[in-house]
């Protein structure tokens, strides 16, 4: 950037993109950070009283979201598991040399495309009342029940739905790295007599250490962020038994009306995703291998 | 012998991608059912497939109007995040400086932070930007489709910028010479050759746009105005205990989305792997 003229070019290729990112990025950060200090109830009349670290420190105490975070914790870990096993499955499957593989990673894929809201409902339906008819009819009532009453079971129609959502999404993405594989490497371990096992665990699995990088990232990330599912399938209920953080925080907010608390909230929930993806990226980025 | 092997793997992975599937069914199948026949036997066939449900559904949801609206706003967001980020990452690629790295890093470290966290002092400053300049940033369809550019300019920015790294300059130095302005350079020359990332930006932000729920059901709140998912949100509040009513609706909000996979499929699957190698 010599001269005036390029600085002018400059601004006009960055300058749209910069300003709308920093009016609806940058700024409500620094807004949000500002707010998390204050006592307010979101209504512009009334007055926002500063209280320092007061709502930080409440939130310490606070049993509700230190339930939430908990059973955050518990189902990001378990679809952590379930997304990234049966994903790395179907992958296995569709890339096996079958005719039919191309038809069947669409239909994998298939969930993904529909939001998480409209997945919620389709499947409130099923847990709910489709589950009930079914137990009538076949008397394994152990299994076919409404789920969404129970509060351990209800967290587990989460995850059956987060998992139905995901798992194709990073099925997609183990393909990809399962076709970047050497023919030649697998070609040479069939020739030395390994099985699909051996192959799988000792040449397989460890090539593939950039994907699962990717694959937990996501997964990890997106789970702890979950919103639109809880929404639809189980509202937080029952009795607020599956509240993950983001609708905690939307309801501290919005719907108690307690700003200031809620945006302090946020600032955690910002903190606490940050730190764990990026643990766990640093932490699989060193196994992964060089070819 | 190896043969039958492979028909009979096929016959299991079919079989379990339909299993897989089966959900789908279950809603399919009871969108046709009334209440009493629903009940008798929730995964049969309808015994006739009767679309007085379709009809009463589309017209309780609105659900043209929510099509349109989500047209509008998912086609007018990814035009601008298209436009603005691929110019800002060529940019930031061929000026590299301090500035273009640091904005670079901004872009990027952002990203991590969780919506949450934004949107109620996001609602905050679009309400104050309203009330000091008259700018209808609430409630508009211009209002979302800014915020969504806000929004999505930081990945398509990244996804740009490892896409340019990688084509060589040559190009776009000989244009110069023939002079060329930059403007020239870019739309010219640069832009035709980032169609398969551009293909991958537009798939990520259709699925992204098309299906949220959070910002547009805070920044909207004049009924003309709703998204197909927030109408889906408030008539299923009124009509969950009418579930092939409900079935119905649902069934229409994901018709489009099956539409567009199977016209895009290979652009699809091949643009989110693109999409997630970060």
């Amino acid at each position: 950037m010599k001269t005036n003229k390029d600085r002018a070019w400059y601004l006009l290729f960055t300058g749209p993109a910069l300003f709308a990112f920093i009016t609806v990025v940058i700024i409500p950060f620094f807004i949000g950070i500002y707010y998390s200090f204050f006592e307010w109830d979101g209504i512009p009349m009334n007055p926002k009283v500063f209280v320092g670290f007061e709502n930080y420190l409440n939130i310490f105490k606070d049993a509700r979201f230190g339930a939430s975070a908990l059973i955050t914790t518990k189902f990001t870990i378990i679809t952590l598991v379930t997304i990234n096993v049966i994903g790395l499955a179907f992958a296995l499957l569709v890339t096996a040399k079958l005719k039919v593989r191309n038809i069947v990673r669409a239909m994998f894929f298939m969930p993904n495309l529909i939001g998480g809201l409209i997945l919620g409902y389709i499947w409130k339906f099923i847990f709910s009342d489709a589950f009930m008819i079914i137990g009538e009819m076949t008397g394994f009532k152990g299994i076919f029940f409404n789920w969404l009453i129970d509060p351990d079971y209800s967290l587990y129609a989460m995850v059956a739905v987060f998992t139905w959502q995901m798992a194709g999404y990073v099925m997609i993405i183990y393909i990809a790295g399962i076709g970047s594989i050497p023919e030649e490497v697998m070609e040479a371990a069939r020739v030395d007599g390994a099985n699909f096992w051996q192959r799988l665990r000792k040449i397989v699995l460890p090539l593939l250490m950039p994907s699962f990088t990717i694959c937990l990232f996501l997964t990890i990330s997106n789970s702890f962020k979950i919103y639109d599912v809880n929404l639809s399938l189980t509202g937080g209920g029952p009795n607020n038994a599956t509240e993950m953080l983001a609708m905690n925080i939307f309801n501290e907010i919005f719907g108690y009306n307690n700003f200031g608390y809620g945006q302090s909230k946020a600032i955690i929930f910002f903190i606490l995703v940050a730190v764990v993806t990026l643990t766990q990226v640093a932490m699989t980025k060193k196994k992964e291998v060089e070819m | 012998m190896k043969k039958m092997g492979s028909i009979l793997l096929s016959i299991v992975v079919v079989a379990i991608g339909l299993a897989f599937l089966s959900p789908i069914y279950i809603m399919l199948v009871n969108s046709f059912k009334n209440r009493a026949e629903l009940y008798i036997n929730t995964l049969a066939l309808p015994a006739e497939f009767n679309f007085k449900y379709y009809a009463e559904a589309m017209e309780k949801m609105d659900f043209l109007q929510a099509f349109f609206n989500s047209l509008i706003i998912t086609i007018g967001s990814i035009i601008f995040i298209v436009i603005f980020s691929s110019m800002t990452a060529w940019m930031l690629v061929r000026t590299d400086n301090k500035l273009s790295q640091f904005i670079f890093m901004m872009f990027v470290a952002t990203m991590l932070i969780p919506f949450q966290t934004l949107m109620m002092p996001l609602m905050q400053f679009m309400g104050m930007i309203r009330d000091v300049t008259g700018i209808p940033m609430l409630n508009t369809y211009g209002g979302l489709i800014y915020m969504y550019i806000g929004f999505g300019v930081s990945m398509a920015v990244f996804l740009y910028h490892g896409f340019i790294k990688s084509i060589p300059m040559s190009l776009e130095e000989a244009a110069i010479l023939d002079g060329c302005t930059k403007f020239g350079v870019f739309w010219r020359i640069v832009f035709p050759m980032l169609k398969p990332i551009t293909v991958t930006v537009i798939i990520l932000d259709v699925i992204w746009i098309w299906n949220d729920y959070l910002l547009p059901s805070l920044v909207l709140s004049d009924r003309a105005l709703r998204t197909i998912p927030l109408s889906t949100a408030s008539f299923f509040g009124q009509f969950t205990i009418q579930w092939n009513l409900a079935m119905a609706g649902l069934t229409l909000t994901i018709i489009p989305v099956v539409i567009f996979f199977l016209s895009a499929q290979k652009h699809i699957i091949k643009g989110v792997a693109a999409g997630s190698v970060k």
